[in-house]
Formats: C-alpha cells, sequence, structure tokens
C-alpha cells in the first residue's frame, strides 16, 4: 500500500550559501508534488540600495551572493553606464579587460565549486576534494588582484578600482594554464564514467519547450538546448573582441548540465589567456561627477546566468528604484517541472543541478501523515542517494566481469 | 529588426515609444492592454520574459515588463502605469507565462498591486509576521 508522504528539504544546510525550503509530496518513492518557499534570506537590499549613494552600492550588492559576488555589482555599473552612454563609450580599455578577467576567474571558481557539491551528492568525494582543491588557486588569484578571495571590491562605476600588476601576470597565466589539465581530468572522471553516466542521463530532464515556459537562463537554459549568453547576445566588458563559444546542449538532462559547465571551464580558461595577451597599458578608471536623471538596464551572464539589474535616478546621488533579478529566481521555480515524476534519490542532485545556492538536506525530515513519526532525515536522503550510485556501481563491476 | 516587428503588431496599443539607447527600448502601453500585448510578445514573437519591476511614483504605481531578444540583444520594456493607489489591479501574466509567477508574487507583497487570475497569490519573500497592508516599497508620503 502507497503512503502519500511530505518530504521538507530544507531550510539550512551547512554547504550551502542560501536557504530555500522544499516540500515534496511523495508517493512510494516518486515525488508527485514540489512547493518552494524562499524568502529566509530577505535582506531588504533593493530598499536598502535607496540610502546608499552611487559609490556605495556596488559594495551593498556585491554582498548579495558569496559565490557570483562580481556579478551584481558589474550588472549594477552597467545600468548606471547604460544611463551615462554606455560602458564602451566611458570605461578605459584596460579597465575592460580587467573586468572581463575577474569575470571569468569567478566563473571558474563557481563552476569548480558546484562540481564538487554535486559529486558530493552523488557519493563521489574525491571529486568534491578535487574540485574544491583545484579551486583554491583560482581564488589565490582574486587575492592577488584584489586583495580579497570574496567580495573583491574591485568595480566603480567608470572603470575598476584594482590594476593588474605586470608582475602578477605570468602567475595569473601559469595558474589559469595549469587548470586546463585539471578540467581534462574532470572530462574523463565524469562526462566518460558509465556509473554517473548511468546515474544521471535522462534524469531531471528540462524540455526546451518547458525551459521556455519557465524562462530559465544560463547553463540551466544552454543544457536544454537553448542558445543564449548576455556575454555574446548583448556584449559587455570585451568579450565581442575574443574568440570563444556558448556551449549548448540539447538534452536538459542533469547530466547535460554538468557537461555545459565543465565544457565553459575550458572557454573561461581561453577567456582570460587571450585577455591577459591583449590587454593593453592605460588608465583603469574615468571620474564620474553626476548621474543624470533617467533609467538603465544593465545585464552580464553570472555563471547561473542571467543577472540583471535596473536603475532609476533622480539626479540626486542616489538611485530612486534599484531592481535586481539574480539568475537563480529564474531557475529555481523550473524545479517544479523536474523534479515531478522523478525518485526521491535523484530528488537532491536535481535540485542541486540548477546551481541554486545548494538544496538543503540537513534538516530534512520525513512525517508520516498519519502518525506523524520521523522516518528519515536529511542524512539518510543522501545516504539513499549515494546508495544508488553504489549499487549501479556494483552492477556495472559484475556486467564487466 | 526586432523593434520594427513590435510596432507591426502592437499597433495602436503603443502608447509611447522610446528609445534609450542602442538596445533597450522602452514602450508605454495601456494596463488593460497587459495581457494581450504580452500574449503576442512571448507567444507570437518569441520573446523571452526576464522578469518585471514595479515602482511607486508620482501617480500611480508603475511595472516594468522586460523582454529580451536575444538573438539582436535588445530589452524591450513594457511600461505600465495603475493610477488607482487606493485599490491598485491589474490582470496577471502567469496564465501566459509560467515564468512570471514569483515576481508577480514579489510585486504583490511590496507594493500592493493585485494581480488578478493569478493562480497562487501568496508572500514570497516576506515573513508571516509582516502586519497585512503595509507594502515596503511603497513611497511613505502618499
Amino acid at each position: 500500500m502507497s503512503h502519500k508522504i511530505v518530504i521538507p528539504l530544507g531550510p539550512h544546510h551547512p554547504l550551502q550559501e542560501e536557504p530555500a525550503f522544499f516540500e515534496l509530496s511523495v508517493e512510494g518513492e516518486k515525488v508527485t508534488d514540489i512547493d518552494i518557499t524562499v524568502g529566509y534570506v530577505h535582506r531588504g537590499i533593493e530598499k536598502l540600495s535607496e540610502s546608499k549613494h552611487f559609490d556605495q552600492v556596488p559594495f551593498l550588492v556585491e554582498r548579495i551572493c558569496g559565490i557570483c559576488s562580481s556579478s551584481h555589482p558589474y550588472a549594477f555599473v552597467l545600468a548606471v553606464e547604460d544611463m551615462l552612454g554606455g560602458e564602451k563609450n566611458i570605461v578605459p580599455e584596460r579597465a575592460l579587460y580587467i573586468r572581463t578577467i575577474i569575470e571569468e576567474l569567478q566563473r571558474i571558481h563557481s563552476h569548480l565549486l558546484w562540481l564538487g557539491l554535486a559529486g558530493h551528492f552523488l557519493g563521489y568525494d574525491t571529486l568534491w576534494m578535487w574540485a574544491w582543491r583545484y579551486r583554491e588557486p583560482v581564488l589565490d588569484c582574486f587575492e592577488m588582484i584584489t586583495g580579497n578571495r570574496q567580495n573583491y571590491a574591485i568595480f566603480k562605476v567608470g572603470g575598476v578600482r584594482h590594476n593588474i600588476r605586470d608582475e602578477d601576470i605570468p602567475i595569473i597565466k601559469k595558474t589559469i594554464g595549469d587548470l586546463t589539465k585539471v578540467v581534462d581530468m574532470f572530462c574523463g572522471a565524469i562526462t566518460d564514467d558509465p556509473v554517473i553516466k548511468a546515474r544521471l542521463k535522462g534524469v531531471g530532464v528540462l524540455t526546451k519547450q518547458e525551459a521556455i515556459e519557465w524562462c530559465v537562463v544560463g547553463p540551466t537554459a544552454r543544457a536544454s538546448g537553448i542558445n543564449i549568453d548576455v556575454r555574446r547576445d548583448d556584449p559587455y566588458g570585451i568579450y565581442d573582441q575574443i574568440n570563444w563559444n556558448v556551449i549548448v546542449k540539447e538534452e536538459g538532462s542533469v547530466f547535460a548540465k554538468i557537461q555545459v559547465r565543465i565544457l565553459e571551464l575550458y572557454e573561461s580558461i581561453n577567456i582570460i589567456c587571450q585577455c591577459l595577451e591583449k590587454m593593453p597599458e592605460g588608465e583603469i578608471n574615468t571620474e564620474i561627477k553626476d548621474i543624470p536623471i533617467g533609467e538603465g538596464i544593465g545585464r552580464i551572464e553570472a555563471p547561473r546566468g542571467e543577472c540583471l539589474h535596473y536603475v532609476r535616478s533622480d539626479g540626486t546621488n542616489r538611485p530612486i528604484r534599484h531592481k535586481i533579478r539574480a539568475p537563480s529566481y529564474m531557475n529555481v521555480p523550473s524545479n517544479k517541472t523536474t523534479v515531478v515524476g522523478e525518485t526521491i534519490c535523484d530528488a537532491a542532485i536535481i535540485l542541486a543541478a540548477v546551481d541554486p545556492c545548494y538544496s538543503c538536506t540537513d534538516r530534512t525530515i520525513v512525517l508520516d501523515r498519519i502518525t506523524d513519526k520521523k522516518v528519515l532525515n536529511g542524512w539518510d536522503l543522501i545516504e539513499l542517494s549515494r546508495k544508488k550510485t553504489k549499487e549501479l556501481r556494483r552492477n556495472f563491476k559484475s556486467i564487466l566481469k | 529588426m526586432k523593434a520594427e516587428a513590435i510596432k507591426e503588431r502592437l499597433k495602436d496599443r503603443i502608447v509611447n515609444w522610446c528609445k534609450h539607447s542602442e538596445r533597450r527600448i522602452y514602450i508605454t502601453i495601456s494596463p488593460k492592454d497587459v495581457k494581450e500585448v504580452i500574449s503576442s510578445l512571448f507567444g507570437d514573437l518569441h520573446l523571452r520574459f526576464i522578469t518585471a519591476s514595479g515602482q511607486h511614483i508620482q501617480g500611480g504605481l508603475e511595472i516594468l515588463y522586460h523582454f529580451s531578444f536575444d538573438q539582436t540583444g535588445e530589452i524591450f520594456s513594457l511600461r505600465v502605469l495603475i493610477k488607482n493607489e487606493k485599490k491598485p489591479e491589474i490582470e496577471s501574466i502567469t496564465p501566459v507565462i509560467k515564468g512570471a509567477e514569483w515576481i508577480e508574487r514579489e510585486i504583490w507583497e511590496m507594493l500592493g498591486i493585485n494581480f488578478v487570475g493569478h493562480p497562487n497569490l501568496k508572500r514570497l519573500l516576506l515573513s508571516d509576521e509582516w502586519p497585512e497592508g503595509k507594502y515596503p516599497l511603497r513611497q511613505k508620503d502618499s
């Protein structure tokens, strides 16, 4: 006899940077419905921003997210520069290169972080250790350029705050160049692994049509066959003068999302190397005195997808409206489609596949609706997920024998 | 090119057409046309819905629906002004675009605009303890 059970996933987990609460309705092993609750870390930043002047806002919006902490300030300064006549007309060329390098370094560290977490949830803790170990040198590059591992405080309207010193360039080149071999290794360890393939192919599929309906962005959209990337479509920084490719996969499953992110690592490495080669000498900042009356929109391709800022100014030194749309805002609701119909042991990895600021399983409890008796907790769920991987691995071994 | 197609499609529903910069276009329309206009932009012209942003300005509550046409990188922002501040209402676009569900819930709780026909109009970000009828993004002096 099948029980209808509600599984609360979240809202807090030490692994994730933002809490969200997923309420899964389950019949037997199958997930039949999901309700998503957010708002646990709502800090009123849009309202707060109205009380800061234009030079202070980048520091504020940098603190929206700890992983993509340069995406928000960049989108904000682009919005303000849109009012002033466009990024290309104000910002010195060298600053455009520095902005691009910072964005791509951030993409590398964010994708590596996500790969590690995905591995951890699948029971591949080696992958987790590798990914986070190779992410460290990227953070060292950040520290060398900006003085900070996170919250770089480098963006300002009109340019950047820190220059890249000539003596640092060979070190960055070597660090990033070495990562190519690491990404080769990940390709081998993940995309060629028959167990991971069996575990993730066809799991949590978001079809192209569903992706259009949910308006998803970034790697989540590109893994479902939607060919969009703000870096190419609405270029900012120096992306229009660099050779690189947009990675698109058609399948829409968790496996496709992993593939897209791994292949994007190669592109990011490529972009940084080209930028370091081509970067001209010169100023890194233009003084901006007044922000005119008007409104502007800035958007960039953050590691998780398009990040949009809308700013309106009344001619004073503060914005009167600042709207922020982070990529997860569009990607997380698409879980309503991807999780339903799948099994509980796949729920954790599917919810994680959009790279939300992670689905939290630590406080998970399963309550039987009739008796209110606790059946499973968060770790049990991770165990379930890992058990499935182990079983697959065993089966593969027996086939190989 | 897309701009021409949109002009052709919307015709006299456009109250004002304003090109702020190369890829940023603001189109003012009347609140009663919202659902119809958005259905044709999203369904027929294949624009991608980015988000909406609400603001309390002099003369009412304004909503901007931002759409992206990714082949050219243009953003088309539909501007709508709801003049009735006491009981602001507008038709929901969630039945047309699933991805608009959250942002309409957010604008509803932040500015108190009622989205008629929204399938699940409940709080998104504010806690349950937040008092009813108080809207954080409304200007205080009105």
